[in-house]
This record gives C-alpha cells, sequence and structure tokens, in this order.
C-alpha cells in the first residue's frame, strides 16, 4: 500500500464533522480541497440528525481528546459547554477578523463565549411567521403589520384552522418558549455566564406568565392540532401545507422544501403562490418580537492535529460566495449580511430581507454551559402544551435550579 | 446424594474448566472492568465537561437518585412494562409452542421460521415499524380501526402515558414472544411421552395432564423462559428511544441511565443509576432462581 501515491499520503486529511444538509457542506468540503490545491483535504463525516445528539457525539470525542475533531459544525447554544472547558481550539486573531467583518450581530454573539470569539459564523437561522394569504385575507389581519400570538389565536379559533408551532417534548419547545419570553423583554436565564449554583433563571415573571398563557391556550384548545404534543419542526410544516393550516412559527427550510413537493407533485401548485411571510409574531403588541436565533458555527478541536490548516479551511468553507452557495442550494441564510446581495440569493429567496431583518432582532437560547440542563427541563414542563398553566413558570424555575444544584434527576 | 466425587467426575471437571476457562476469564476482564469502573465512577460528581471539578461525594448520588420521584416513576413504568409483557408472553408463548408441537411434521418447520419472523427483526427496525404505524400523521392504525370506540383520526398514541406504553409493550410483545415460545418449545420435547400417555390412559383431562404431568417437567424450561425474558424486559431501552424518547411518563431506568451519563454527561450520576439498574437485574436472577427453586446442574446429577 505504501507505495500506491506517496504525494496524495503527505496532504493532511481534515476531517469535518457535519450536521445532516442537502448536501451542500460536503460540496464545500470538496470546492475548498479543490482551492487548496493539495495543501490539505477535507473529508466529511456526518453527525446525526438530532441537534442534541450532534451535542452527545462531539462532546463526548472532544472529552475523549479525538484528534480528528478538526473542523466541527457546531450548534450555537451547545457551544459554551464545549468552550468552558477548553475543547476549541483558539481562533488566531487574523482569522477572527477576516471571517467576521461583516457579521450579523446575532450570528456573532452567538459565535462567542464570555465576550470572546470561540467558533466562526458559518450560517444564521431564524424563524419568521409563515401565514396563508387566504386565512389572513378572511380574518381581515393586515400582514404588513406587526401581528401577536393573541391574533393568532384568534383567527385559529375562528376559522376552526390550525397553528403551525412546535410542541413536542424536544430542542423545539425550548426554541419556543425562549423566543416567547424573550420578545416579552424576559430571558429564561438572568445571567448564563455564572456557575451551575448561582444561575437565576427568569422564568417566574410576567414574561414567563404571558408565555405560559399562550402556550396552555393553544394546547388546552387544541388550536395546535391533535399532533401537537409530538408535533415538531417538519409535522408543523406538513400540517400547515394541509388544508387546515393558517399560520406557523418555523424556519426558512420550509420554503424550498414546499416548492419540492409542488414541483414533484405532492402538493398543489397553488399553494406557493398562498404562502405569505413576515417577522415572527409578537407577544406585547407594544415591544417588538424576538425571533429564535439557529444556525451552524464552525469550531476546531483542541486536540486537533493541524489546527492552523482547519482555520485555513473554514476561512475558505465560509466566504460571502460560498455562504451565498449554500444559501441558494441548501436554503440555510448566510450569516454574512454582504452575502444577502447576491442576485440569485432574491430572486430564489424573495423573503430573504425579512430573514435579514429577522435576524437582526433575533434573541440567542442561553449561552450557559448548562444549557443542555435548562433546555430539558423546559421540555418537560411545556410539553404537553395542554397541561401547561400559570403555575409552570413557577415549578419549571424551582426544577431547573434543583436540577443546576445536584439535588435532582433530570 | 454420594459426598465422594470419581475420578470421572473430576477428570471432566478439570475438562470443563480447561475448555470454558479462557473464555470465562475474558467475559470476566471486559465485564467486570466496566462494572468496578461504573461502581466507582458512582462516588464522584463528575460532569465530562466540566473535568476538572471531579468531586468525591461518596454515596450522595445515589441518596439523590432514591430520593427523586423521577427514579420511583422510571422503576414503576420498567416493572410495569416486565410484568405485563413477560405474562402476556408465556401464554402466548406455551400457546405457540403447543401449535408448533402438536404441528403435522410436514409443517413444523415453516411454522417455526414463520413464528421466528418477528425475532429476526432488529429491535430498533421494529420500534421505527410500530412507531410509523401509530404515528397520528403517517399511521395507518387510526384509519384501520376508527370503529374501536376511542380510536379515530384524531388519537395521538404517543401523546400520553397510557397509549404510548401500549404501543410499546404491543410491539415488544410482538417481538420477542417467539423467543420464549421456541425456549417453551424445547421443554415441551422433554417432556417423555411414556408419562403423558400413561395420564391419558389413567383418565386424566386435558388440563390434568397439562397441570400435573407436563408443566412440572417444563420447570426448568419455564424458569429459564421467565428468566431470561424478565432480563430483557427489564433492560428495555430501544422501543421506548424510538417512539416516545422517554416523554409523557414513559421513561423507562435504562434510557434515564443513558440519559444521565450520555446525554447530561454527568458520569457520577448516571453510573450511580447503571448500578442500579445492575443490582436490579441480579435481584430478579436471585428472586427468579429461588423462587423456582430449580437446580439446572441437578439434572446431570452432580452438585
Amino acid at each position: 500500500m505504501t507505495g500506491c501515491g506517496p504525494a496524495q499520503e503527505t496532504t493532511p486529511t481534515l476531517t469535518w464533522y457535519i450536521n445532516p444538509d442537502d448536501g451542500g457542506q460536503a460540496e464545500l468540503a470538496q470546492q475548498c480541497t479543490t482551492e487548496a490545491n493539495g495543501k490539505y483535504r477535507i473529508q466529511t463525516s456526518l453527525l446525526p440528525n438530532e441537534a442534541a445528539s450532534q451535542r452527545e457525539q462531539l462532546a463526548r470525542r472532544l472529552a475523549a481528546g479525538d484528534s480528528s475533531m478538526d473542523i466541527m459544525s457546531l450548534d450555537p447554544p451547545f457551544i459554551p459547554e464545549l468552550a468552558e472547558p477548553g475543547f476549541l481550539a483558539p481562533i488566531p486573531e487574523d482569522v477572527a477578523e477576516r471571517t467576521t467583518q461583516n457579521t450579523l450581530e446575532g450570528a456573532l454573539a452567538g459565535a462567542q463565549w464570555k465576550g470572546e470569539l470561540v467558533t466562526v459564523p458559518f450560517w444564521a437561522n431564524t424563524q419568521l411567521l409563515w401565514y396563508r394569504k387566504s386565512v389572513v385575507e378572511k380574518a381581515g389581519l393586515d400582514a404588513s403589520k406587526p401581528i401577536t400570538w393573541d391574533q393568532l389565536i384568534e383567527v385559529a379559533r375562528d376559522q376552526k384552522k390550525f397553528l403551525g408551532v412546535q410542541g413536542s417534548r424536544a430542542e423545539s419547545m425550548t426554541v419556543w418558549i425562549n423566543a416567547l419570553v424573550e420578545s416579552s423583554g424576559g430571558h429564561v436565564v438572568e445571567n448564563p455566564e455564572a456557575p451551575a449554583d448561582e444561575i437565576s433563571i427568569g422564568l417566574d415573571s410576567e414574561a414567563g406568565q404571558k408565555a405560559a398563557e399562550i402556550v396552555g391556550t393553544i394546547g388546552r384548545e387544541g388550536l395546535g392540532s391533535p399532533g401537537l404534543p409530538t408535533q415538531a419542526e417538519n409535522a408543523s410544516m406538513l400540517l400547515f401545507q394541509g388544508d387546515d393550516g393558517s399560520f406557523m412559527v418555523n424556519w426558512p427550510f420550509v420554503w424550498p422544501a414546499t416548492n419540492s413537493a409542488i414541483k414533484a407533485g405532492t402538493l398543489p401548485a397553488s399553494l406557493a403562490s398562498d404562502i405569505g411571510w413576515t417577522i415572527y409574531p409578537r407577544t406585547d403588541a407594544s415591544k417588538e418580537s424576538a425571533p429564535p436565533l439557529g444556525g451552524i458555527n464552525l469550531g476546531v478541536g483542541s486536540s486537533s492535529k493541524h489546527p492552523d490548516l482547519a482555520y485555513e479551511a473554514i476561512e475558505c468553507i465560509v466566504s460571502p460566495e460560498h455562504q451565498t452557495q449554500y444559501f441558494v442550494t441548501n436554503g440555510n441564510p448566510p450569516s454574512d449580511s454582504t452575502a444577502y446581495d447576491a442576485a440569485e440569493v432574491k430572486e430564489k429567496f424573495p423573503m430573504a430581507p425579512v430573514i435579514r431583518e429577522s435576524l437582526d432582532q433575533a434573541a440567542p437560547r442561553p449561552q450557559t454551559p448548562y444549557y443542555n440542563e435548562v433546555s430539558t427541563s423546559i421540555q418537560q414542563f411545556w410539553a404537553p402544551a395542554s397541561d401547561v398553566t400559570a403555575d409552570t413558570p413557577k415549578n419549571n424555575t424551582e426544577f431547573i435550579l434543583q436540577v443546576l444544584r445536584g439535588e435532582r434527576l433530570l | 446424594m454420594s459426598k465422594v466425587v470419581s475420578a470421572r467426575q473430576r477428570a471432566e471437571t478439570r475438562l470443563g474448566w480447561l475448555l470454558a476457562g479462557p473464555a470465562f476469564i475474558i467475559m470476566l476482564l471486559v465485564t467486570l472492568y466496566p462494572i468496578l469502573q461504573a461502581v466507582w465512577d458512582s462516588l464522584f460528581s463528575f460532569r465530562l465537561t466540566a473535568p476538572d471539578d471531579r468531586e468525591l461525594v461518596w454515596l450522595k448520588n445515589y441518596g439523590v437518585i432514591f430520593s427523586d420521584a423521577i427514579f420511583w416513576r422510571d422503576l414503576g413504568v420498567t416493572l410495569l412494562i416486565t410484568v405485563v409483557t413477560v405474562a402476556v408472553e408465556l401464554v402466548l408463548g406455551f400457546a405457540l409452542a403447543l401449535v408448533m408441537h402438536k404441528a403435522l411434521k410436514s409443517v413444523r418447520g415453516l411454522v417455526r421460521t414463520a413464528i421466528l419472523i418477528p425475532y429476526g427483526i432488529i429491535t430498533v427496525v421494529s420500534a421505527f415499524s410500530w412507531y410509523y404505524m401509530f404515528d397520528i400523521k403517517s399511521g395507518f392504525i387510526n384509519s384501520w380501526f376508527d370503529w374501536i370506540p376511542g380510536i379515530g383520526a384524531d388519537t395521538n398514541w404517543f401523546a400520553n402515558a397510557g397509549t404510548s406504553l401500549f404501543v410499546i409493550m404491543a410491539s415488544e410483545i410482538w417481538k420477542t414472544t417467539p423467543f420464549i415460545s421456541l425456549l417453551l418449545l424445547a421443554g415441551l420435547a422433554q417432556v417423555p411421552d411414556e408419562l403423558t400417555e400413561a395420564a391419558e390412559v389413567d383418565g386424566a383431562t386435558w388440563w390434568e395432564r397439562m397441570k400435573r404431568v407436563i408443566l412440572p417437567n417444563m420447570k426448568a424450561a419455564i424458569m429459564v423462559a421467565l428468566l431470561f425474558r424478565a432480563l430483557d424486559a427489564f433492560r428495555i431501552f430501544d422501543n421506548v428511544f424510538i417512539m416516545t424518547n422517554g416523554a409523557y411518563g414513559t421513561e423507562v431506568l435504562s434510557l434515564l441511565a443513558y440519559r444521565t451519563s450520555i446525554g447530561r454527561l454527568e458520569i457520577g450520576l448516571g453510573s450511580a443509576v447503571s448500578v442500579i439498574l445492575f443490582i436490579c437485574v441480579l435481584l430478579i436472577t436471585f428472586v427468579a432462581v429461588k423462587l423456582f427453586k430449580v437446580d439446572l446442574a441437578g439434572s446431570r446429577g452432580v452438585k
């Protein structure tokens, strides 16, 4: 085997742990390998589907000092947990400067821990309010003006339609609760950088009460469909696409997914023209909403054998041109503001300006090393939505604090 | 029984150790090491993502677990699944074993193969099949069985503990009844025909033959079947993980151990849950052996 091409063997291979997508990251890996001209080669390794499972695998490998963790696609809420124990290799100053010149504010905040950049923003995600134009018209709503959750509930109630929300006991539930609380001006975790026993939870507040009222009403009145207790993003998209669809809060992937289904003939062609979009609904009519923030950042493992090359590869991957390409082909919005100016983006994603606006006012989920505990606790108390009452925020707060103090199982 | 051990028996024992010894030592190494490691880890407050904060807390983790309602709820769910599935499987398995035992020689092989098919399917695959069958969006159960009161298009099987556990247990029973029926079939085959024939000649009814001749002679087989299945059912993981991931009161002990160790990366607390799970398994084995008073070695006349 040693005689099979020594030139190839001297090229370091960088492993890029990617989250599942439509092949966009593998394509970028290929392109950057070509551009590197023999300096390095990127091979991709697929992580599990669920964000929580991705975190599990990455954290275990990083803790074990796996030297293959050259590049990792990381979900922002899990970054503090990996940054705190020093599992991420520091970013060279010049790389940090070059890769964040035009990064949108929300995406940049999600890439940091304790005020320092620990990962490189790759793409940013946010949820929009999607609506059926026919439903809005019938309700006499003006979608060009901000819409509130109370209005959504009223319309769904009046027209006997379903709201596309994510009520399953999963990460999507935390996304929803965090957005509701943040939109009222509150925070799920008041001091996310504090150690476990000093963390202060902000759920037992006016913002938490309003969130409980919205979730509980939707659950008890069956406005989220009978499937609500097991409904995550994909299921709520299918609900919205059906005859009973009215409004839906969801990530932009629903647009290319709907168009593909129309092209494949599984959905009626008229559906596309009936779908409208606007900024995430408000909880308080007088307060701007704080839409959910997601996306993927790229990090380098501290045990990687080639951190310098990994950062060089990352620079290639996150270039504005590549972010544009990734958005157009895979539907994941760029974290670089200049990537939104490309003509192909505007053509393929007519909602791109709303996405950008949404990213500007989006709020991240609590950035604490104990995010997993906080998130799982929220899922235990806020699902099924029909069981959410005015006591839920208080009970949930007590439970989270006990879990963080190591006094309870989760 | 004589205490004198013949030279032949001694030689047999030595040969037995020689043959099984290496495997025994390897098994000890690969199972004992992780067990001891788990016991040791369970004495620490140790989080994988905070390696510097490792602290010896002795039995505190056990205190936290035993004083937590979540543990008792999970233990209850695990026991419920174990008792219900094993009981149903025993009855169904025995019925199937009787069918196979009595089946015509020409179709016996076919019947056995057909019955074994569910057992041959990987648990994760069968769990997904059952999940998609009952799922409110993709499932066909709601539309096929909407004539049964309580089932309709709006029935969300995985939205509460009762219906979720029903599906989980049904899939478990469907998948592992073949295993229990094969073990019982082996037991049935061991019952000497002369005994049943003699009982029949004496005028014993079917039920009397079953109660006084067949079942007592199958005691060892029944115990092995019960024990294996009870241990398997007590460690149930795949079905729950795939179908509900423990949501809405369906969490079992092995899932709690997994979520604590792997999900939360709380190695200390998770190891303590695993150790408790291990002790429960030992207890079940002990109780089963004591309850049935079967001496598996006795049949060879060696004690």
